[in-house]
């Protein structure tokens, strides 16, 4: 097997349960596995709610380590699309040439200094570096800020299968409350900045809201977008070709960054509480309880996509759900985009040849599923592109 | 050569000509609003979708199956809908009337 390759582990379950049972500190969790359940539950906020207590429909559960409502993710229609639109053109942002430019000359930078050193360690000295800077753009923050949160490490926030961590989670919780106050005294023109001065519903948002809405933007784009930049240089490393057909078919960029999404599927799933008893794929399910939409197992779904556990490039038709689906599709996909896609342009340019030195799996274990979602590390070397 | 017309939501009429590529693509490229295309057009995202008449959905054809069943989640949705990153440019849509959804 590949160095790249991400088995599907839940293709069994899928085609025979439809669900696989998991235990998420001692509640039960019912993973919803196929792609149309998966999206047919994500669309019905009425009965699979996702404003329940906060932290709740995060699997693992984050119940035990935070009482901050993350916004508008913990919050269902209609006060849900209220703050997306106060929210949702600041995360379009990166769609302005002016941002595309600084993300490109960052992105440059990076793949720059990686090729001088020749041996890189990609997911601590190439992902979170990139990750943090980029993030800098879409907060409008200096560039600086980049070097507290490359400082965190990649272990800060992460939840490695049933472990939390309530003193590395409050790192981040303390850092987004000090932002705030400094704003307070002091507003600029960033994140912080624009959602302290914003009113929903004709009302000023509160310092509890801005800090939900910045523990989502800080949580959510951290592993999901390291892990599919690693990802994507291990799969370059396995094919070169595919760096090369880039290369000559940029137009296919774009595919290429969707299928990856799919494939590699940054986050396995989300979950939901169940507010009536219901069936869901003929599984009885009851009021209180969780289900959990697993993206990675529907974004595998055989029955929906070709050769699903392959990387097709090209792939023209990719109905994934990577970056979820319906009302609570990920807020930070225009961002994510954007990241992968000048990145797969600044490789296909600059990059003649990876080759992977040594590389340590991350593995999400939940004892009834065992999923690489990345790298723990992954040692390369990158050689350029002879012109 | 096809002449495609969008109408947005706030009726503003944008007529733009586009020989090859997707009705979601060429919209973008132009800047009509209520069209993002934020998947690049590989039917993930339902950010391009449109109203067309019968006359006009006889023309641009009938959504697949994978379209239909993105469609069929859209609460905003109805017989008339498509999503535009699957209608093909081609002589045969010239004239074409998309009425923008969002």
């Amino acid at each position: 097997m590949k160095t790249s390759t991400f088995p599907d582990p839940f293709e069994t379950a899928r085609k025979e349960d439809g669900v696989l049972e998991i235990d998420d500190q001692n509640d039960k969790v019912t993973m919803l596995l196929r792609h149309k359940d998966v999206r047919k539950t994500a669309h019905n906020y009425k009965s699979f709610t996702s404003e329940t207590q906060p932290g709740r429909i995060v699997v693992p559960s984050e119940v035990s380590i935070r009482d901050t409502r993350q916004i508008p993710f913990e919050v269902d229609p209609p006060k849900h699309g209220a703050y997306r639109a106060l929210i949702e053109p600041w995360f379009r942002r990166p769609l302005d040439p002016e941002n595309q430019a600084k993300l490109t000359a960052q992105i440059e930078s990076i793949v720059a200094d990686a090729l001088c050193k020749q041996t890189v360690e990609i997911v601590e000295d190439f992902a979170l570096p990139l990750q943090s800077k980029a993030l800098t753009l879409l907060l409008n923050t200096p560039l600086e800020e980049s070097e507290t949160w490359i400082s965190w490490g990649t272990h800060v926030f992460r939840s490695e299968g049933e472990a939390l961590d309530g003193d590395k989670a409050n790192v981040l919780y303390d850092y987004i409350e000090a932002q705030l106050d400094r704003t307070i005294a002091q507003p600029g023109e960033d994140l912080y900045s624009v959602l302290l001065n914003s009113e929903v519903e004709g009302k000023k948002l509160t310092k509890e809201e801005a800090k939900g809405v910045m523990v989502l933007t800080f949580a959510g784009g951290r592993d999901t977008v390291i892990n599919a930049v690693t990802n994507a240089i291990a799969y370059f490393a396995d094919h070169p070709e595919g760096l090369a057909r880039l290369r000559q078919e940029p137009e296919l960029i774009g595919n290429a960054v969707e299928e990856m999404i799919r494939y590699f599927s940054p986050l396995t799933q989300m979950g939901r509480e169940v507010t009536e008893d219901t069936q869901v794929c003929e599984h009885a399910i009851k009021a209180k309880s969780r289900v959990s939409l697993c993206w990675a197992s529907a974004n595998r779904d055989e029955g929906i996509f070709e050769n699903a556990n392959e990387i097709v490039l090209d792939r023209k038709v990719n109905p994934h759900v990577g970056f979820g689906f319906s009302h609570h599709n990920c807020l930070g996909a225009t961002h994510a985009r954007q990241i992968m896609r000048i990145l797969l342009s600044t490789l296909s340019h600059q990059i003649g040849k990876i080759e992977i030195l040594s590389s340590e799996d991350n593995i999400e274990d939940w004892k009834k599923y065992r999923r690489k979602v990345g790298y723990h590390q992954l040692t390369v070397k990158l050689s350029p592109l002879n012109k | 050569m096809a002449k495609i017309t969008f109408i947005t939501r706030d009726k503003q009429s944008i007529t733009l000509e586009g020989n090859a590529g997707s009705a979601m693509a060429l919209a973008v490229a132009n800047g009509v609003t209520g069209i993002d295309g934020d998947c690049g057009g590989v039917c993930s995202c339902a950010t391009c979708h449109v109203y067309l008449s019968p006359e006009g959905l006889e023309r641009a054809g009938a959504a697949s199956e994978i379209e239909t069943d993105m469609l069929e989640l859209d609460d905003n949705a109805n017989e008339f809908s498509r999503l535009c990153c699957q209608i093909e440019i081609s002589d045969a849509i010239d004239g074409l009337v998309l009425n923008v959804a969002r």
